[in-house]
């Protein structure tokens, strides 16, 4: 070993550091990989539905009072959504508002009567740059991968920070426990517990079982969803062709739900 | 020693003080806990289908965890089915899936969970199996 001189010196230290970084490297993302790959414990059901971002169209010329009452009713049945009729403490998941207070920055003095008090059908509008995800210091809710904004409700330490950063007004906080204002409980889907925010889910829990939203399949076609990435999609041909607003889309949320008026 | 006799018996009630709920419960019966598994709804699925999604040692040491995870997989990822150690898949579902099997939670969850005295909030939201409690203590 006496005879190694400077320059055989270096090149063994090189290769014998690429070998021990690079190598190890290597190793740790190849074995990860086959590991992951060989037990995937977690899996989407073949039929579950499947999109890079959900969106909706609301037809509001095909609403009607009985439409309206049909998806509010299916949606609160099918979630557990208690009714209460004290207006400081009701839990809304989707219901109806008037146009000029669902778009209040379209109103106008001169604006047709029959088009300010007309029936808008509002919900969480599942935003593309959702406020109340940036502001909800738990994660408690959060985007999902395909645009749904969720809940966690094992999360939610129940702060409101949510509620004031909506400015939808899509959230609800449960003052009191609501099982005691459910009539018939649906044993499939949980209950919420006092002082928890709670709101629409886009029906989470019905796309990964492969079912539309629970409002889509009471609407009899008012109500339209599909994947809005999606160029061959019902969704984006509707709107490729139509004129169709969105609640207060100035602000920069990005709202996922779409009217046609 | 001054008092030395005060001090001994004073001492001998005190040791006999100290360790009397010890030398109380010698010989008495210890409370047991014995979850039962014996629902009418697992009786009637066959011999071979009568099995957990994991083994009962996992189980019973894990399952606290593996329903986290299950909420996880399921809340934030839309992931919904279960492939356990043999391969097969179950439904992720606590409400859909546990206590379709084990409808018994005052003798399945509680037993365990009252003596070892931790208060999971499970109930708090998910709804639990209707139980006729009252009906059992009858017969």
């Amino acid at each position: 070993m006496s005879n190694i001189d400077r320059r055989h010196f270096l090149k063994l230290l090189g290769i014998g550091a690429f070998i021990g970084i690079g190598g190890s490297s290597l190793f740790e993302i190849v074995g990860k990989g086959t590991i992951e790959a060989s037990v995937e414990q977690y899996k989407k059901v073949p039929e579950a539905f499947q999109a890079k971002r959900w969106a909706m169209v609301i037809d509001l010329k095909k609403l009607d009072q009985k439409i309206i009452n049909d998806c509010t009713e299916a949606c609160h049945r099918i979630h557990n959504v208690p009714k209460i009729l004290d207006p400081k403490e009701e839990i809304k998941w989707i219901w109806e508002e008037k146009f000029k207070n669902a778009f209040p920055e379209m109103k106008d003095d001169y604006m047709a009567p029959e088009i300010k008090n007309m029936r808008v059908l509002v919900l969480c509008n599942h935003c593309d740059n959702p406020p109340c995800v940036r502001v909800c210091p738990t994660k408690a809710t959060f985007k999902r991968k395909d645009g749904i904004v969720m809940m966690d409700m094992h999360r939610c330490i129940g702060c409101r920070f949510c509620m004031a950063g909506c400015p939808y007004g899509a959230r609800s906080f449960n003052w009191k426990d609501p099982r005691q204002y459910i009539k018939d409980e649906n044993p499939e889907f949980p209950f919420r517990m006092r002082g928890v925010v709670e709101k629409c889910t886009f029906c989470y829990e019905r796309l990964d079982r492969g079912l539309p939203p629970a409002c889509v399949e009471a609407s009899k076609g008012a109500i339209i969803y599909g994947d809005i990435t999606d160029p061959n999609s019902e969704i984006r041909k509707i709107l490729s062709s139509n004129f169709a607003i969105r609640r207060k889309a100035k602000l920069g949320t990005k709202p996922s739900v779409y009217y046609l008026l | 020693m001054y008092d030395g006799w005060k001090i001994i018996v004073g001492l001998i009630v005190f040791i006999a003080f100290v360790t009397l709920p010890f030398t109380w419960s010698t010989g008495k019966e210890y409370l047991k806990v014995e979850p039962k598994i014996d629902t009418p709804e697992i009786q009637k699925l066959p011999e071979a289908e009568r099995k957990c999604v994991e083994s009962k040692e996992f189980m019973r040491k894990e399952h606290m965890k593996m329903l986290i995870d299950w909420r996880d997989a399921v809340v934030r990822d839309g992931k919904t089915l279960y492939v356990n150690s043999q391969g097969k898949s179950f439904n992720m579902s606590l409400q859909n899936t546990c206590m379709q099997c084990h409808t018994n939670k005052s003798k399945f969850c509680d037993e365990c969970h009252n003596y070892v005295g931790v208060k999971p909030y499970c109930w708090d939201c998910h709804i639990e199996p209707k139980e006729n409690i009252k009906k059992e203590a009858r017969l």
